[in-house]
């Protein structure tokens, strides 16, 4: 008899008055039995429609029974069947717009909270080292390249190794892993939960190759010309970020979001002069923009040992994009919200250091494209802000590094690469994309969905392609092929 | 990895690396840089590449050492490796075709404008170069350098060798002797390629400077290296090195190089105690 609950089994987190000046992971996860009680809300629908929900189809009505029979390794089995990130993907996903979004009991009472009972099965896998040590596939003689490393990359070469293609994945940066490494601060994703899943990826047989630059290093052409690869893959993720394009904004102590949490999540500024390179230890912080990133900045600002450190958005509460559990964890950190707040302009000191930042009151207007309503400035309402940081959080445009240089890449207004949603295959043929390059900044789990729909498609794309060889005279007729089905 | 295969020590502070990295030298051009980190605690530099073979897949760098990092690479010796080396990383030099180049380096970058001058050299474009030392003990690279260009000027502070002076002031003569330069490329310390851009700014000389403002990543994704040209955003990283030097916002690119002085500072000091 299903005990009706009206809420979430709550997860525990540390106090915030402590996790303000550490960079502890801050949400704690479920024990075994909150785990457990969390799994018998779950109602086991004949359809469960959460799944339609998940970017990678996991089959989650299935592991939330295991769950519920404390069968934490069958749980464990099911997630892994699909999802080769659960740890990563448990931790970020914004469950509540994908699958929890869905849940029938929405409405009734709050989802099934299927984003912490993923977490807490990984989490329970690791502990348990109950995780089979992945025999690797043999390294076929079909080669592809993966450019990026970051959840979109890691999905296509999982998928493609486990179909015995030799993949190697390249990686601009000296570790790998992408936005999981460099952007996602360590109090919300440790990187130790990410070293891990690379090392098992490592044991899917995925080859890592990193300090390289493609577009530079080499070229997508070099690769396919060259080099032997049969199928590329693009997902080199949102790169490059914005500015705002107002006066004073190169001062020092002005950073993007990008630059901000690169330096403390990959380069571990937050630990200078430990390890050599350093950041700008704020008293007054503000952080421009609220989005997942501009919470990962402000909180990581608060860190760093800011005073005061505060969220400035020219749009209102409602309007924001961050997940609501990252915005109330940052409020209960301490961080202050200015809605309705728009920045335009800096001034600094001799020295050339940020000092004030000039802003506008804004009031909500008619709706814009994006069915918001407009801010729209309040004549006479200037004011000012003392500041010694500020992390320019609005988002980024596409890396323009492999636009420019790969042959017959079809590249949209925005920058994107443009690919097929189903097949993510781009007008060069052999060459598929996915993730940020092709969408703008969006989320991990979506590029995951790109990543396993790319997949596929290159699957089937290198299986035809040797289908035709094999119906010309020229050839190999030595080879057998053994069609599988998509 | 990469592995050093050569060490010279070109002065007491400015060592020369030839490094194994044939990836990085199979598209490397003139006027590109690499980023290096040498420890798992390190940061990431960029050095500019002062020679490269893809025959022999190496990369030459030079380094004076200026702080901890460079004092940690200096302290290299062959048959070590490189942590990270990645790389070519920016434009190539925007070089041309015919004309007469003088091309101006100071301190290491009296090294890696060899790259050009070979480059140029090649293409039959004449070649005029002016390098620049505090003294003859400085002074790197001379017969390299000497042997890629039509003419060679040498300039130091104290008059030890060559001119007495600074490389502004040889460019300076040589433009008032009506040298006939079409082009002019610059890579040294900040001040230096300043004041270049001012000298040839009267006479409308097309003049180069390779910035080499802070960097992290050094791909694109940071922005830490922005710098303004000609009142835009620009990247040092993907949309340079090179950028017209009379439409430099060098203000900005100078206060911004001096970010991070105090934690510099710091960060040599605990090393030179630690040794």
């Amino acid at each position: 008899m299903p005990i009706v609950y009206t809420k979430k089994t709550e997860m525990p987190c540390g106090d915030p008055a402590v996790r303000r000046t550490n960079w502890d992971e801050v949400a704690l996860g479920y024990s075994e039995e909150r785990a457990i009680a969390e799994a018998r809300r779950c109602i086991q629908c004949q359809e469960p429609l959460c799944e339609q929900g998940c970017p990678v189809n996991i089959p989650i009505r299935d592991f939330i029974r295991r769950v519920a029979q404390s069968d934490f390794e069958g749980a464990a089995r099911i997630i892994r069947s699909k999802n080769i990130l659960p740890a990563i993907c448990g931790r970020v996903c914004p469950v509540e717009d994908q699958c929890e979004e869905l849940c029938v009991v929405l409405g009734k009472q709050e989802p099934v909270a299927i984003g912490r009972l993923e977490r807490f099965v990984a989490d329970w896998e690791r502990r348990a080292g109950a995780h089979e040590a992945a025999k690797p596939p043999k390294r076929g003689a079909k080669k592809v390249a993966v450019i990026g490393s970051g959840p979109a990359g890691l999905t296509v070469a999982s998928d493609l190794a486990q179909l015995g293609y030799s993949v190697t994945i390249f990686e601009a940066l000296h570790a790998i892993g992408g936005v999981l490494r460099y952007g996602i601060p360590e109090f919300r994703l440790p990187k130790a939960i990410v070293d891990e899943d690379m090392e098992r990826l490592k044991g899917r047989g995925v080859e890592f190759q990193a300090n390289v630059v493609v577009g530079k290093t080499i070229t997508i052409d070099q690769l396919m010309d060259e080099m032997g690869y049969e199928a590329v893959f693009v997902g080199t993720g949102a790169g490059s970020p914005k500015f705002m394009g107002v006066p004073g904004e190169n001062h020092k102590g002005i950073y993007s979001a990008n630059e901000f949490l690169t330096r403390v999540n990959l380069m571990r500024a937050n630990a200078f002069p430990d390890y050599d390179t350093p950041v700008r230890r704020p008293k007054r912080a503000v952080i421009i923009g609220a989005g997942d990133t501009a919470m990962d900045a402000v909180r990581t600002a608060i860190r760093l040992g800011a005073d005061e450190a505060h969220i400035v958005y020219r749009r209102s509460e409602q309007q924001m994009t961050a997940r609501a559990e990252d915005y109330s964890r940052a409020k209960e950190e301490g961080a202050i919200f200015d809605w309705l707040t728009l920045p335009t302009r800096f001034t600094g000191d001799d020295q050339g250091w940020v000092t004030t930042m000039e802003c506008l009151r804004m009031e909500l207007g008619e709706p814009d494209d994006s069915g918001r309503r407009r801010p729209v400035p309040i004549s006479g309402s200037e004011f000012t802000m003392d500041i010694d940081l500020a992390v320019i959080a609005l988002g980024t445009n596409p890396n323009p590094l492999i636009p420019q240089t790969t042959r017959g890449l079809e590249i949209n207004d925005h920058g994107c690469v443009v690919a097929d949603s189903e097949t993510g295959r781009t007008s060069r043929e052999g060459v598929f994309a996915g993730g940020d390059i092709v969408t703008g900044a969006a989320t991990v789990i979506l590029a995951m969905g790109a990543g396993r729909v790319a997949a596929t498609a290159i699957h089937e794309y290198l299986e035809r392609k040797a289908a035709d060889r094999k119906r010309t005279p020229s050839g190999d007729k030595r080879r057998r092929h053994r069609k599988t089905a998509g | 990895m990469a592995r050093i295969i050569e060490k010279r020590h070109l002065t007491p502070v400015t060592k020369l690396f030839v490094v194994e990295a044939p990836l990085v030298a199979r598209n490397a051009a003139p006027g590109q840089f690499v980023i290096v980190r040498v420890s798992e605690s390190g940061e990431r530099v960029p050095i500019s590449i002062t020679d490269f073979s893809r025959q022999a897949g190496t990369i030459t760098i030079v380094v004076q050492v200026v702080g901890k990092t460079s004092g940690m690479i200096c302290a290299m010796e062959e048959g070590d490796e490189i942590l990270d080396f990645a790389g070519p990383l920016g434009r190539p030099a925007p070089l041309p075709e015919k004309g007469h180049v003088v091309l101006v380096g100071g301190g290491f970058g009296a090294g890696a404008i060899y790259p050009l001058a070979r480059e140029l050299q090649q293409r039959g474009v004449r070649v005029s170069a002016i390098v620049g030392a505090r003294n003859k003990e400085l002074l790197i690279l001379r017969e390299l350098l000497e042997s890629a260009s039509d003419d060679y000027h040498i300039c130091t502070d104290d008059g030890s060798i060559g001119h007495k002076g600074f490389v502004t002031e040889r460019l300076q003569d040589l433009l008032s002797a009506n040298a006939g330069f079409t082009h002019c490329f610059a890579i040294g310390p900040m001040p230096m390629m300043r004041a270049l851009a001012e000298a040839t700014k009267p006479s409308g000389l097309t003049t180069f400077v390779s910035l080499d403002p802070i960097m992290v990543d050094g791909t694109g994704m940071c922005g830490s290296c922005r710098v303004t040209v000609d009142g835009e955003l620009k990247f040092a990283c993907v949309d340079g090195p090179f950028f017209d030097a009379h439409k430099v916002n060098f203000d900005e690119a100078v206060v911004r190089s001096k970010m991070y002085v105090d934690e510099e500072r710091l960060a040599s000091e605990l090393a030179t105690a630690a040794r």
